[in-house]
């Protein structure tokens, strides 16, 4: 099963809305996905900045990891958000804050980073998971979110979705592949690593390699096509807009809707049902093996 | 004529009361409001009810339909008059995947377009799509017939058996023992009942389809194929 929402924002007088609107998908798709939940929100950023959204064990110990974060690196910010912190720190120091973190609190994960995106997941109920990390709040031009029914590895925060496949980009998947194991075993020749057994986690170290051998997110979904194999949605964020891409089967749930406002996603469409506008909206179906890409 | 708002009584409410009626029952007229995608609206009717649903709905809506006429003013989700055994559902907007799916009897109609697997294992239903179908429409369809006014995408009619599909527009590919056949008198005979039923009747020249159906050759097993497995 599983759940995905999505809104990418046109209209700016809509941004201060991103955070409540996602939220109430989210929770529409609670019975797709109650065993995890997550969420990239790509807010406000500052050119020269990065954003590294950290998850700690515990609220106090995220707090007390980014309070030596900001002994050590003068000038860092952050916000916390429960067990997770987004932290900005100049760009050119974002090699020593992993250096920093392997050395000096190597149980904090690196949820993701870029210049707007921030990622949020944990176990648990959706309404629950965005009320902890304060969703309903954020202001942005777009979001994806996910809730998760597991079935391919365990029900653990690793394994709750959005992954981050390289700075400012993240993948949600409503699926499962079935090559999942011999791709991480290429992969690991490639040098990627893997944290967990999820084949999500695979699909965005995939999309990840793919780009760092030079070829553009639309491009790497084109090859994922011949690549992985098993019925997915991905949709897939990146700093200036979403993607969305359904196997060639397309069994996995998908519909759509545009306004002038707003492009949105959702795995069903109940999770359009409360959009603004949405009773003149264009709604479809998105093409199998077609990739469809916004951006502003 | 009871009027039932979905955003107020809970669906659980509407779908047993719908359930309760006795076939002679004189409240034979219901409307349903604010359905906002819902799943399994107005399924398992089985009395000669005129159901109107005001706005899109969710998966299987009018599910196991017997005798009731169902209008649905907007979208259907997955599996639209699923297992439908006889009666009229009609959809104003566009149908997802899988419509009229398993359908043993009664009429189908859709407005817009339906996705992927219209009519996969029909067994007798009859199915109007006046936009286009999705890939592997009609795949192991039995029986019945499907009218696309539109095109048709991959694999039509792929493993079919014999149900007879008429589409007027192209048909990106046929599947695995599918091919055109002659649209005889008969079958444009057959095509106007279709459409006379569905009340659309007048709009499109029967003659204007081509029909699709079975080949026959994956009845049974072909010994000069048993190197392909």
């Amino acid at each position: 099963m599983c759940g995905i929402v999505g809104l990418f924002i046109k209209d700016p007088a809509l941004e201060p809305e991103l955070g409540r609107l996602t939220a109430g998908m989210l929770e529409k798709m609670t019975e797709r996905g109650p065993d995890s939940a997550g969420f990239a929100v790509y807010g406000a950023g500052v050119a020269g900045q990065t954003k590294v959204t950290l998850r700690g064990a515990s609220a106090e110990a995220i707090e007390e990891t980014v309070a030596d974060i900001k002994k050590a690196f003068s000038g860092a910010e952050a916000a916390l958000h429960d067990n997770h912190a987004v932290v900005s720190v100049p760009t050119e120091d974002t090699a020593r804050l992993d250096a920093w973190l392997d050395e000096e609190s190597p149980d904090t994960e690196v949820v993701g980073r870029g210049t707007r995106m921030e990622i949020f997941k944990e176990v648990g109920l959706p309404a629950d998971v965005a009320a902890r990390f304060g969703l309903s709040t954020m202001s942005g031009t777009h979001a994806i979110g996910h809730t998760r029914m597991a079935t391919e590895s365990a029900v653990t925060t690793d394994g709750a979705h959005p992954y981050s496949t390289g700075k400012d980009q993240c993948l949600v998947h409503n699926g499962s592949l079935s090559n999942h194991n011999n791709l991480r075993r290429s992969l690991r020749r490639e040098g990627m690593t893997f944290e967990t057994q999820n084949d999500t986690e695979v699909a965005a170290g995939y999309l990840t390699w793919r780009m760092q051998e030079g070829l553009s997110l639309g491009d790497a979904l084109e090859v994922g096509l011949e690549d992985l194999d098993g019925f997915y949605t991905f949709v897939v964020g990146t700093e200036n807009g979403f993607g969305v891409l359904r196997d060639g089967i397309a069994c996995k749930p998908a519909v759509m809707a545009e306004t002038d406002q707003y492009v949105a996603f959702g795995s069903e469409y109940r999770v359009l049902a409360d959009l603004p506008g949405i009773g003149q909206a264009h709604v479809w179906e998105p093409e199998p093996a077609t990739v469809y890409f916004w951006e502003r | 004529m009871p009027e039932i708002d979905l955003g107020v009584t809970p669906l659980r409410e509407l779908n047993g009361a719908l359930h309760k009626l006795p076939k002679d029952t004189n409240e034979t007229h219901w409307v349903i409001d604010n359905p906002a995608g819902g799943h399994a609206i107005a399924a398992g009717l089985d009395a000669p009810l005129t159901v109107e649903v005001n706005g899109p709905v969710g998966y299987y809506c009018a599910g196991m339909n017997k005798l009731a006429t169902v209008q649905i003013r907007g979208s259907a989700g997955v599996g639209v008059a699923e297992n439908m055994m006889s009666g009229f559902v009609h959809v104003s907007g566009d149908a997802s995947q899988a419509a009229g799916a398993t359908g043993r009897g009664g009429l189908l109609r859709i407005d817009g377009n339906a996705s992927s697997r219209c009519g996969i294992s029909m067994k007798g239903i009859d199915i109007v799509v006046k936009g286009s179908v999705g890939h592997m429409s009609a795949f192991m369809a039995q029986a019945g017939n499907l009218v696309v006014f539109g095109d048709a995408g991959d694999a039509l009619g792929d493993s079919i058996y014999e149900a007879r599909l008429f589409v007027r527009g192209g048909v990106k590919s046929l599947g695995a023992d599918c091919i055109e056949k002659e649209m005889r008198d008969e079958h444009k005979a057959a095509v106007h009942d279709i459409l006379t039923r569905a009340g659309i009747n007048g709009q499109i020249d029967p003659s204007e389809f081509k029909r699709y159906g079975s080949a026959r050759k994956l009845y049974n097993f072909n010994v000069d194929h048993a190197g392909d497995y």
